[in-house]
């Protein structure tokens, strides 16, 4: 994937740099806003990192300026600013997901991973396939060889969100803001709990298991070895 | 500014200043009505009586002739007290009557004059001043009746100066009472202002003085006063809050730093990478301390008060109970619901579930029961008695003693039963603020057995 990092605080924008590019990414990075949206401008972008606080312009205002032009590559917003409320209006400016710092690198990448991958994905499926696991999102349903899988409504949710990012890793506070739509991390991790019931409804009775924990990051839906 | 000035410019002085040019208004006007009715009504009534006996005199003149009128007007002369009178033939020649000689204000056919006449005294002789009414009559007599007016002229001349100096005392008295209330007034706002001006200088113990009488200054002073108490109150908190998080991010710090410290000194890369995974997970639950206590201050400062709506209670419960359900009963236990069909509240939904979450992980971490180990949690909804909400989280645990029921709230606090359990102590002082943002409680109470929290919300209305 290519992606456009722009940070103007040197070492972070290294660490990120060198960590993107160590997970087979090819990155460019800009270190002010009107750099930012020069790059960006050239559309070779599959995502664009972008932090909020930005000399020369304000990082939203880059957005805002991308997505006037119909620029519409995806676009993580990187904040200090951590509060639901900064979230919202990030989202609301044009960015497509919201890390506050101090962050993760595997949540980052993660987060990259799926946006980048979102683009590339047909958005109006009505099934999600992964091996012999499908769902059908009109009924509700789930299948894996052929037999009926019985969910509740929110497993099914947890579910359909793996599914759609299938192959990527998703962190547990990506499940937490899109499965749970909650922004704040409980003290207990609760996410594992409802994960290893799903697993036990998907995985256990057959050879292959499609869910698996991606140490120190997340969870990932796929079929066959990586 | 000098003293003198600033009292001119004082509101206070401003106001006497208005308020005495009314009332010196209002004096003048009640002296001119008495100086009016007093003297200006009498020499009213002087001219109308000398007019009506000219009137008469004539009458008499025109019945009896000369004669008669030249013996009426002698016998007058004599007999009337302060009258003057006196009758000319047609060269002025005097014919009757007590005056020496015709005035020689009197032209004309008939008239009122002023003039003065010889007046005689047991001393001597005096000009007094007289009013009379004269009337030329047939055949070239000139009648001339009046009154000595001395007396009068004097009396008015006294109600004219008493009524000046009246007006004259008003003006001085109310000026310099004016000047002492407003002094006095400014004295006190002076030191209500010295005492601020202390308190800002640092002396945060000063208060603002206060009379005791009661009036609206000493009120003022009691309201600063006691706004002086509530910031006292919250620095305080503020001061207790900084050394709590700076002895309680030491602990962790101290971890940090030695550890690393460790594995560089063993040298061994299998100690570096497990104490780099060690720091890793021990700057996440700093992370996690900080983030809750920009939650607490966020909550505090109020600002997130904008983010309250109408939001249903029941799915945002159902909603926790789906989450951490599995949770208990992994644990051996289970999380019941008991939930009415809405509960309207004016809530920010995320805020409100982190403290529901909060509530129900504690639960599950500190409410097992004794006897099985297993946490029996009971999630319900009750209607309050006012027409709020109330969110009741009870467990059969331990419970919490009578003592440390409001300690808990407190930022840090945690109580010797759960420091075997990984926390920070913060999350029942969130709920606390959370609940008070919403202009609600937080109670802890007794399950008897067990806890029982309960989140109260106010009306939804409003």
């Amino acid at each position: 994937m290519r992606v456009l990092v722009v940070e103007d605080d040197k070492e972070a924008a290294g660490w990120l740099v060198k960590g993107l590019k160590e997970e087979g990414h090819v990155v460019d990075h800009a270190a002010n806003g009107p750099d930012g949206l020069a790059m960006a401008m050239e559309k070779v972008h599959e995502v664009i990192i972008m932090d909020r606080m930005l000399p020369g312009m304000d990082g939203l205002t880059v957005i805002s300026e991308l997505r006037r032009d119909s620029i519409n590559t995806p676009v993580l917003i990187l904040s200090a600013l951590g509060e639901v409320d900064d979230k919202v209006m990030g989202l609301r400016a044009g960015g497509d997901d919201y890390l506050a710092k101090p962050y993760a690198f595997n949540e980052l990448l993660a987060r990259v991973e799926t946006l980048g991958r979102r683009k590339s994905a047909e958005p109006h499926k009505t099934r999600l396939q992964v091996g012999d696991l499908e769902i059908d999102l009109l009924a509700r349903t789930a299948k894996r060889a052929g037999e009926d899988i019985l969910l509740q409504p929110r497993e099914f949710k947890l579910l359909e969100y793996l599914m759609r990012n299938a192959g990527s890793v998703v962190t547990r506070t990506m499940l937490l803001e899109n499965v749970w739509n909650y922004h704040f991390d409980p003290q207990t991790n609760v996410i594992d709990v409802h994960i290893s019931r799903l697993r036990a409804k998907i995985d256990k009775e057959f050879d292959e298991p499609l869910l698996h924990t991606v140490r120190g990051a997340g969870y990932t839906i796929r079929a066959g070895q990586p | 500014m000098p003293v003198n000035l600033k009292l001119l410019t004082s509101s206070t002085f401003r106001l006497g200043a208005v308020y005495l040019t009314v009332f010196a208004i209002s004096v003048a006007a009640i002296l001119g009505y008495i100086y009016w009715n007093t003297a200006i009504l009498l020499e009213q009534q002087i001219e109308d009586t000398l007019e009506a006996e000219v009137q008469g005199l004539a009458e008499q003149y025109r019945q009896r002739g000369p004669a008669g009128l030249l013996d009426i007007v002698n016998l007058r002369s004599r007999e009337s007290e302060g009258g003057v009178y006196i009758l000319t033939n047609s060269i002025g020649r005097r014919v009757a009557g007590n005056l020496p000689a015709l005035p020689a204000e009197a032209v004309g056919e008939r008239g009122v004059i002023d003039f003065q006449y010889p007046y005689e005294t047991a001393t001597g002789t005096v000009q007094h001043t007289a009013r009379a009414f004269y009337i030329q009559l047939d055949g070239g007599l000139r009648l001339v009746v009046g009154r000595d007016v001395e007396e009068r002229r004097r009396f008015n001349d006294i109600i004219r100066t008493s009524l000046l100096w009246a007006l004259g005392l008003t003006l001085v008295l109310g000026m310099g009472g004016g000047l002492l209330t407003s002094r006095n007034f400014l004295r006190r706002i002076d030191r209500i202002n010295d005492a601020s001006r202390t308190i800002m200088a640092g002396d945060l113990a000063q208060r603002m003085p206060v009379s005791g009488s009661g009036d609206e200054i000493d009120r003022l002073s009691s309201s600063l006063n006691d706004m002086l108490d509530q910031i006292n109150r919250l620095m305080a908190g503020m001061k207790e809050v900084s050394s709590n998080v700076a002895h309680d991010l030491r602990t962790p710090l101290t971890r940090l730093r030695a550890r690393a410290e460790d594995a560089l000194r063993s040298g061994n890369p299998d100690d570096h990478r497990t104490a780099l995974e060690a720091n890793i997970a021990e700057a996440d639950s700093l992370l996690a301390t900080f983030n809750a206590l920009l939650s607490i201050a966020r909550a505090e400062a109020g600002q997130a008060r904008e983010g309250l709506h109408p939001t249903d209670l029941v799915p945002l419960a159902e909603d926790v109970a789906e989450l951490y359900g599995p949770i208990a009963e992994d644990a051996g236990g289970q999380l019941g619901l008991s939930l009415p069909a809405s509960a309207v509240v004016r809530a920010d939904r995320q805020l409100v579930a982190q403290a529901l979450t909060n509530l129900v992980d504690n639960a599950i971490k500190y409410g097992r029961n004794a006897q099985s180990g297993a946490p029996v949690i009971q999630l319900s909804i009750e209607i309050q008695p006012g027409g709020g909400h109330a969110i009741v989280v009870s467990d059969t645990g331990p419970g919490i003693g009578v003592a440390d029921r409001e300690r808990v709230k407190d930022r840090f606090v945690r109580l010797d039963a759960s420091r075997s359990q990984p926390g920070s102590g913060l999350g029942l002082a969130l709920v606390d603020s959370v609940m008070k943002l919403h202009g609600g409680k937080l109670l802890i109470e007794d399950a008897a057995p067990g806890l029982m929290v309960k989140l109260v919300f106010p009306p939804a209305t409003g």
